[in-house]
C-alpha cells in the first residue's frame, strides 16, 4: 500500500500553516517581562589599540542600566571563544590559536569588532550610550590582502607570519612524478571571492536567568543549540550546561553562519546573570555584515597533468585560506578536511597534492557558509578540468566520462583519505546533457551571435562527503567534538507520536520529512505526528544542523529508535496475542501473528504499553518511547551534472543565465519537493557567488560592501527557473540509503557558471564574480 | 533613531512656519530616503514636517504643452500616467514597487542623489521646478552632489514638464542597489535633440557633444562621433569612470535606438 | 503623540513616541509578529504591509505618516481554516522554506497581482518581486506560486 504521506511523497509541509500565516515565532518575536536591550559598540578600525574605555558619559545617559567591557567578562572568568577543530601542520605542529575574547580587551583587529555591551532600558537609550562611549584607540596598519598577509605586519602576538597552519594532504613525491610524465598540464590561479551569508533573519538573542533556580534560558538563532550550550559551558565558563538551556526557536535560515558561537549571545547571557534582567538582542543588517562569519575567501593555484587521451595523471593545488581576524568555531576545517579531502571530485585522478595556509587578516572571520570548503573545491577541480579539455580541444563533457569513476569501481578510495561508497556520474551526466540539449547548443550560440551577443555553455561535475560525519575519523582529524545524532520517538498513550529530534530545521523541514519516516514506518497518520527540535531542555545531547546531515545522520538516529519502538511493540503485541515474538510482524501500522487473523493496531500496543494491565511487567519495562544514538561509518556523498547556460551582452558585460540544469544524486528521496527546494536556494547562492556577491574590504580594512546597498544579493529577477531532476544510487552504509541534499546546489553551480561565461566569451579565466565591468573587461581583450 | 518632533501640517503656509520655527527642521515626503538616513542615525533633525498631508500638493495635470506634476506625487503614480511616457517609463524604473508606492517626485529631486533617475528627465526635458518661493529652471536646479538651488526651508511643490515630440530613457541598474549606474534620457523637441545624464557625475548633466551629433544625424551610430570625457565619473566597487563612460554610450545609443 | 489606525479591520487607538516606525508599532505594540525586519536599508522587503491599498515597507513608514491608515499585514488576509488564495499557493508550490521572507513575499505579491493590468508572465512576477528578498528558495517556487495565485485570485 502506497502511503501518501510516507517516505518518497511530496507531502505539504507541517510548518507552512504558521509561517503563511505569519505566526511563526523566531527570537526576535519572544519578549520576557523586564527585558533590557542590548547594543554591541564597535570597533571602527581594522586594527587599533584600545588604549582606554571612558564609559563614564555612557553610563550617564538616560536609561543606560550597564555598559561591560571585555575586562569585566575577564575578570568574572569568562573565557574565550574556541575553534573546535585542530588542524595540524606540515611539520605535525597543532595549529597556531589566537586569543579571541568574546569582547576586545585591549585591542580589535576586525571593523565591526564589539568593545563593549551597552545594556539599555530601551533599545534607543542603549544606542544612545553606546554612542556616548569614549574609547581611545591607537590606529594600526591593517593587513588586508590575502596573497600578501604571511610578510605582512603580525596581528597576533603569538602568531608568526600571520598563520595558523600550513597544511597538506597526499603524497607529494608521486603527484610530482606525474607531472614528470605529464603530455599536457593546465595551470589556473583563481579566487574564490569573499561571501557574506546573510540569511534573511539577523541573528537575535534573548537572556534570562532564573535566580531563584539558577537556571539560565538563552533563546537564539542558533543551528545547533546543543554546541552553543556545550561552547557557553564548558569554554566560555557561563554555567554548567546542567543549568543552562539553549533554544532555537523558529529561525530564518542559517547557511553556516548560525552554526557559530559568537560574541553579542554569550554577552547576552551572561550579562543577563549579571544583572538578573532578562537582555534582548537583535543584530541590524549592518552589524550582520560585520560581525556574521563570512564565507570563502581562497587564493589558489591549480595544476593538472594529463596524458595525452586526456587521462588525468596528477592534480597540484596551493590555496591561501584567509581566516579573517580570529579562528571562528569550526574556522580551520573548512579549508582543510572539508576542501582538500573533495580533490579526487568524481575523478580517477591517480596522485594528488594539496597545501593549504591559513591565514589571519583584519577582516570578519572566516567561516563554513553552505558547503563549506566543497564549493571551493568543486571550483578548483570543474574549472581546471574544463579549462584542460579546452585546452586539449577535447569535448568538455567527454573529457570528464573517460575519467569519471565508473560504477564498478565502488567503493572508490581516493589519494585523498576518503571512500565513496557508491555513485553513477556518467548516468547524472547523461541526464544534466539531455535536459540542456547539448546537441543544440552549436544552433543556440550562431542565434546569439547574429544577435551580437555571446553565448557560453559549461559543466560542473561536483562531487561533496557530507552526512558528517563519522565521530572516530573526525576526532582523529581534529575535531573536539563527535559527530553523531540522537532521534527520540515518544509513541503517546492513544498512539500519537511526538519525536524529538537533535537536528534543528531552520527552513529543511524537519517537521514534516520526520513525519513522513513515522508515518511510513510505524503506520501512524502524519498529523497525528510532532517533531520537536531546537532545544536543549527537550533533547538529548546532539550535534545540530550542518553539513547536509540532518537526514543522513539525524533521520538514521530516528530509523534505530523507529526499530527499538517495533522491537518492543512486537513483544507487547506477542503477550497480548499468546504468540511467540518472532511469529509477530508488523507493517502498515498492525502487528499480526503469522498464518493467523490475530492482530493488534499500533496504537492498541501503544495504550497496552501505558495501562499495562495484560502486559508482561516482569520482563519488560511499561511505556513506549525510545531513543537512539547513530554515528555514521562513513560520510555519505551525494555527487551530481550542473550544466550552466549563459548569454552575455559584450556591450555592458550583463551575463544572462538562459538556462541552469541540476541532476544530483542524493540517494533515496523522502520528500522531492522539499529536496527540489533544497537544490533551487542552493543554486541560487552558487550563481550570486559566481555572478554578483562579494564581500569587499578596502585597504584600510572597511568594509565597502556592508549593506544592501553594495552587497549583491541574488533576486527573483536575476535568477531563471531551474531544471532540477535526480539519479538514484541509494547511499549503502545509512539505513535510509540517503546522502543529503542541503548543500549541492550552492556547491556544483558556481563552476558550471563561471565555465559557462568562459566559455563564452573565449577566455582563460574571469574574476569571480564576474559583475558586468569585470565581464565586459574580459570581452573588450 | 534619534528623538524629534513629527509634525504633519494641513497647508503650505503652516509647513514653512514649522519650519521657520523648527531648530533643525527637515521636510519628509515618501520617506524612502529620509527615514532611513534617520534610521541609521546619520542625520538628527529636532523637527520632521510631513507633507503628506498637504493634498494640492499631489497629482499629475495635463496642461496641454506641459505637465505638472505635484510634488508629493508617488512614482508609482508617474509611472502609471501617459502623456510622457518616456516619464512614465523612468518612474517604472527606479527602486521597486514598495519604493515606488511611497518616494515622490519632489522628495527624489531635493535629495539629488547622483544616482537618482529623475534628475535625468528634469534636465533634458524642458522643465521648471517650482517652489513656495519662485520657479527655477530645471537646467539650474541641480548643482553637485546632494546640492540644489533650493534655499533654506523652500518647499518644491510641483515640477512641469514640456511634452516632448519623442523620449527615452535606458537606465543600467547597480545589481545591488537598483539605483542608476547610468541613466540617459534622450528627448527630441522639434529639431532639437537633449541628452540628460544621470549617474555619472556628481549630479545630472547634460551631454551636450551628443546633442550637437544627433542633431547632424539622429541615429544611434552618432553616439560613437560625440566626446565624452570620462575622467571624473564616479567610480566605487560597481563601476569604474572608464565603465560609467562606457556604460552611459551604450544607454545613450539604446535610447536613440529606440527613437529611430 | 495620538495616532489612530485601522489594522486589519480593527481600529486601534495608540499613544506613541513620534519617531515611533509603523513595523515596531505592528510588532511590539500590536503584537503582530508576523511582519519582519530583516534590514536597515528599506531593500530586503520582509516588512512589507498594505497600507490604504499599496504594498509598502513597514520600517520606512512612521507611524504618524500611517495615522488614519487602514493597515492590512499577513495576520489580516486569511487564517489556516481559510487561507488566502496566496497563501494557499505558497504552501501548494513549497514557496517557503525558513518562512521568514513569507509574510512580505506573500503581501507584494497579492498587491502584483491585484495591480496588474493582464495576466502576469514569469518576467513580470520577477520584476514585481524586486524588492523582496529571500535567502532559502532561490525564488523558484515562489514565482510558481504566485502564477497559480493568479488565476485563483481572480476566480475567488
Ligand atoms: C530600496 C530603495 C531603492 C531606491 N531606488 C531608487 C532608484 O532606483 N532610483 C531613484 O531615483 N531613487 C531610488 N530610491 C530613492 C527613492 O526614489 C526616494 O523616494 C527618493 O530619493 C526620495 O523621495 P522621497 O519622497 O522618499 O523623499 P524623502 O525621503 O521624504 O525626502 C528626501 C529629502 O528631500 C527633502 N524633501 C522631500 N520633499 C521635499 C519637497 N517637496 N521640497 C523640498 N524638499 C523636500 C527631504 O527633506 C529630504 O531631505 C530608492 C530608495 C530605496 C529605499
Ligand atoms: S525590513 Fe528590510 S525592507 Fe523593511
Ligand atoms: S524562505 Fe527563508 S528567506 Fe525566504
Amino acid at each position: 500500500m502506497a502511503n501518501e504521506t510516507g517516505i518518497g511523497a511530496a507531502v505539504k509541509r507541517k510548518e507552512d500553516a504558521r509561517f503563511i500565516t505569519g505566526t511563526g515565532r523566531y527570537t526576535d518575536d519572544i519578549g520576557a517581562h523586564g527585558q533590557t536591550y542590548a547594543v554591541f559598540a564597535r570597533s571602527p578600525h581594522a586594527r587599533a589599540k584600545l588604549n582606554g574605555l571612558d564609559a563614564s558619559a555612557a553610563l550617564a545617559t538616560e536609561g543606560v542600566v550597564a555598559v561591560f567591557t571585555g575586562a569585566d567578562l575577564q575578570a568574572d572568568g569568562i573565557g574565550d571563544l574556541p575553534c573546535g577543530w585542530t588542524v595540524h601542520s606540515k611539520d605535525g605542529e597543532p595549529m597556531v590559536v589566537p586569543a579571541h575574547p568574546p569582547i576586545a580587551v585591549d585591542k580589535v583587529n576586525y571593523v565591526g569588532e564589539p568593545y563593549a555591551v551597552v545594556i539599555g532600558e530601551s533599545l534607543e537609550a542603549a544606542k544612545n550610550g553606546a554612542e556616548a562611549l569614549e574609547a581611545d584607540f591607537e590606529e594600526l596598519p591593517a593587513v588586508v590582502d590575502l596573497a600578501s598577509a604571511a610578510s605582512a605586519d603580525q596581528i597576533h602576538e603569538n602568531v608568526p607570519n600571520n598563520q595558523t597552519y600550513d597544511w597538506e594532504l597526499g603524497d607529494k613525491a608521486a603527484t610530482d612524478a606525474a607531472f614528470a610524465q605529464a603530455h599536457h598540464v593546465s595551470s589556473l590561479e583563481i579566487v574564490n571571492n569573499r561571501l557574506i551569508p546573510n540569511a534573511i533573519e539577523p541573528r537575535a538573542a534573548l537572556g534570562e536567568y532564573d535566580a531563584a533556580s539558577g537556571l539560565y534560558t538563552l533563546h537564539t538563532t542558533s543551528q545547533n543549540p546543543h554546541l552553543e550550550r556545550l561552547v557557553l559551558a564548558a569554554f566560555v565558563q557561563i554555567a554548567p550546561e546542567a543549568r543552562l538551556r539553549v533554544i532555537s526557536p523558529d529561525v530564518g535560515g542559517g547557511f553556516g553562519s548560525k552554526i557559530f558561537v559568537y560574541a553579542e549571545e554569550t554577552a547576552v547571557i551572561w550579562a543577563a546573570g549579571k544583572l538578573r534582567r532578562p537582555v534582548k538582542w537583535r543584530a541590524e543588517r549592518s552589524e550582520s555584515f560585520l560581525a556574521d562569519a563570512h564565507g570563502r575567501d581562497h587564493v589558489t593555484k591549480a595544476e593538472l597533468a594529463l596524458a595525452e587521451d586526456g587521462t588525468f595523471l596528477g592534480l597540484r593545488v596551493k590555496t591561501l585560506a584567509n581566516m579573517g581576524a580570529y579562528l571562528s568555531t569550526f574556522a580551520s576545517s573548512v579549508p582543510t578536511y572539508l576542501y582538500g579531502t573533495l580533490m579526487a571530485g568524481q575523478y580517477k585522478t591517480p596522485a594528488i597534492y594539496v597545501e593549504v595556509q591559513s591565514l589571519f587578516t583584519n577582516t570578519a572571520p572566516v567561516d563554513a557558509y553552505r558547503g563549506a570548503g566543497r564549493p571551493e573545491a568543486t571550483y578548483v577541480v570543474e574549472r581546471i578540468v574544463e579549462t584542460a579539455a579546452r585546452e586539449m580541444g577535447i569535448d568538455a563533457a567527454e573529457l570528464r566520462r573517460r575519467n569519471f569513476i565508473a560504477p564498478s569501481d565502488f567503493p572508490y578510495e581516493t589519494p585523498v583519505a576518503l571512500t565513496y561508497d557508491t555513485g553513477d556520474y556518467e548516468a547524472s551526466l547523461a541526464k544534466a546533457l539531455e535536459h540542456a540539449d547539448y546537441a543544440g547548443f552549436g544552433a543556440r550560440k550562431a542565434a546569439s551571435e547574429a544577435a551580437g551577443k555571446k553565448r557560453g555553455i559549461g559543466f560542473s561535475c561536483y562531487i561533496e562527503a557530507c552526512g558528517l560525519a563519522p565521530s572516530q575519523v573526525a576526532i582523529s582529524l581534529g575535531a573536539g567534538v563527535g559527530l553523531f545524532e540522537v532521534g527520540e520517538v515518544r509513541v503517546d498513550v492513544t498512539g500519537s507520536v511526538t519525536v524529538v529530534t537533535g537536528s534543528h530545521s531552520h527552513g529543511q523541514s524537519h517537521e514534516t520529512t520526520f513525519a513522513q519516516i513515522i508515518s511510513e514506518k510505524l503506520g501512524v497518520p502524519f498529523e497525528n505526528v510532532t517533531v520537536l527540535h531546537g532545544d536543549t531542555g527537550r533533547s538529548d545531547y546532539a550535534l545540530g544542523t550542518y553539513g547536509s546531515r540532518s537526514l543522513a545522520v539525524g533521520g538514521s538516529a530516528l530509523i534505530k529508535a523507529i526499530d527499538k519502538i517495533i522491537a518492543k511493540g512486537k513483544k507487547i503485541a506477542a503477550h497480548m496475542l499468546e504468540a511467540q515474538e518472532e511469529q509477530v510482524d508488523f507493517a502498515d501500522g498492525t502487528f499480526t501473528v503469522a498464518d493467523s487473523n490475530q492482530s493488534l493496531t499500533f496504537p492498541e500496543v501503544a495504550f497496552a504499553a501505558y495501562v499495562p494491565a495484560n502486559y508482561p511487567l516482569e520482563e519488560l519495562e511499561p511505556g513506549l518511547s525510545e531513543k537512539a544514538f547513530y554515528d555514521p561509518p562513513n560520510f555519505t556523498y551525494p555527487a551530481g551534472a550542473h550544466i550552466c547556460e549563459v548569454e552575455i551582452d559584450p556591450a555592458t558585460g550583463v551575463v544572462d543565465i538562459t538556462s541552469f540544469v541540476a541532476v544530483d544524486d542524493f540517494g533515496h528521496i523522502v520528500n522531492p519537493m522539499i529536496v527540489e527546494g533544497q537544490v533551487h536556494g542552493g543554486l541560487a547562492q552558487g550563481i550570486g557567488q559566481a555572478l554578483l556577491e562579494h564581500g569587499v574590504y578596502d585597504e584600510t580594512g572597511q568594509l565597502v560592501s556592508g549593506s544592501y546597498m553594495d552587497y549583491t544579493m541574488p533576486r527573483a529577477d536575476d535568477l531563471p527557473s531551474f531544471t532540477v531532476d535526480t539519479t538514484v544510487t541509494p547511499c549503502t552504509h545509512n539505513p535510509l540509503g540517503v546522502k543529503g541534499c542541503g548543500e549541492a546546489g550552492a556547491i556544483g553551480s558556481t563552476a558550471a557558471v563561471m565555465n559557462a561565461v568562459t566559455n563564452a566569451l573565449g577566455v582563460a579565466s574571469v574574476p569571480m564574480p564576474a559583475t558586468p565591468e569585470t565581464v565586459w573587461r574580459a570581452a573588450q581583450a | 533613531m534619534y528623538q524629534f518632533n513629527y509634525h504633519r501640517p494641513a497647508s503650505l503656509d503652516e509647513a514653512a512656519s514649522l519650519m521657520a520655527g523648527a531648530d533643525d527642521g527637515t521636510y519628509l515626503s515618501g520617506g524612502m530616503t529620509l527615514i532611513p538616513t534617520l534610521k541609521q542615525r546619520l542625520a538628527a533633525p529636532s523637527d520632521v514636517i510631513d507633507l503628506g498631508g498637504i493634498g494640492a500638493l499631489s497629482g499629475i495635470t495635463d496642461n496641454g504643452n506641459t505637465i505638472s506634476v505635484g510634488a508629493m506625487t508617488r512614482h508609482a503614480e508617474v509611472a502609471a500616467s501617459n502623456a510622457i511616457p518616456a516619464l512614465a517609463d523612468l518612474a517604472g524604473q527606479i527602486g521597486d514597487a514598495h519604493v515606488r508606492n511611497r518616494g515622490t517626485i519632489g522628495g527624489s529631486i531635493a535629495n539629488s542623489d547622483p544616482a537618482a533617475d529623475y534628475p535625468a528627465a528634469v534636465v533634458a526635458l524642458d522643465s521648471t521646478i517650482h517652489t513656495t518661493e519662485r520657479s527655477i529652471a530645471g537646467g539650474d536646479f541641480f548643482q553637485g552632489l546632494f546640492e540644489t538651488a533650493l534655499d533654506e526651508g523652500e518647499i518644491i511643490t510641483s515640477v512641469e514638464f514640456t511634452k516632448p515630440t519623442s523620449a527615452a530613457y535606458a537606465k543600467f541598474p547597480n545589481p545591488a542597489s537598483r539605483y542608476a549606474v547610468v541613466g540617459v534620457f534622450v528627448a527630441r523637441c522639434g529639431d532639437a535633440t537633449c541628452v540628460g545624464v544621470t549617474g555619472a557625475g556628481p549630479c545630472a548633466f547634460r551631454w551636450s557633444e551628443l546633442e550637437a551629433e544627433l542633431a547632424k544625424s539622429f541615429s544611434a551610430s552618432a553616439v560613437a562621433n560625440a566626446a565624452l570625457d570620462h575622467s571624473e565619473f564616479n567610480a566605487d566597487i560597481h563601476a569604474s569612470a572608464e565603465f560609467r563612460g562606457n556604460l552611459v554610450r551604450v544607454m545613450a545609443e539604446r535610447a536613440v535606438a529606440s527613437l529611430t | 503623540m495620538e495616532i489612530s489606525i485601522t489594522v486589519n479591520g480593527r481600529s486601534e487607538a495608540l499613544d506613541v513616541p513620534d519617531n515611533a516606525l509603523l513595523a515596531d508599532v505592528l510588532r511590539e505594540r500590536l503584537g503582530l509578529t508576523g511582519t519582519h525586519v530583516g534590514c536597515d536599508t528599506s531593500q530586503c522587503g520582509a516588512c512589507v504591509v498594505h497600507m490604504d491599498g499599496a504594498a509598502v515597507k513597514s520600517c520606512t513608514v512612521l507611524a504618524g505618516q500611517a495615522n488614519g491608515a487602514e493597515v492590512t499585514t499577513i495576520e489580516g488576509i486569511g487564517n489556516p481554516d481559510n487561507l488566502h488564495p496566496m497563501q494557499a499557493a505558497f504552501r501548494e508550490n513549497h514557496a517557503l522554506q525558513c518562512g521568514f521572507c513569507t509574510p512580505g513575499m506573500i503581501m507584494s505579491a497579492i498587491d502584483l497581482v491585484q495591480k496588474a493590468d493582464g495576466q502576469l508572465d514569469e518576467g513580470d512576477v520577477r520584476d514585481g518581486l524586486e524588492g523582496n528578498l529571500c535567502r532559502c528558495t532561490g525564488y523558484h517556487n515562489i514565482v510558481k506560486a504566485v502564477l497559480a495565485a493568479q488565476d485563483d485570485m481572480k476566480s475567488a
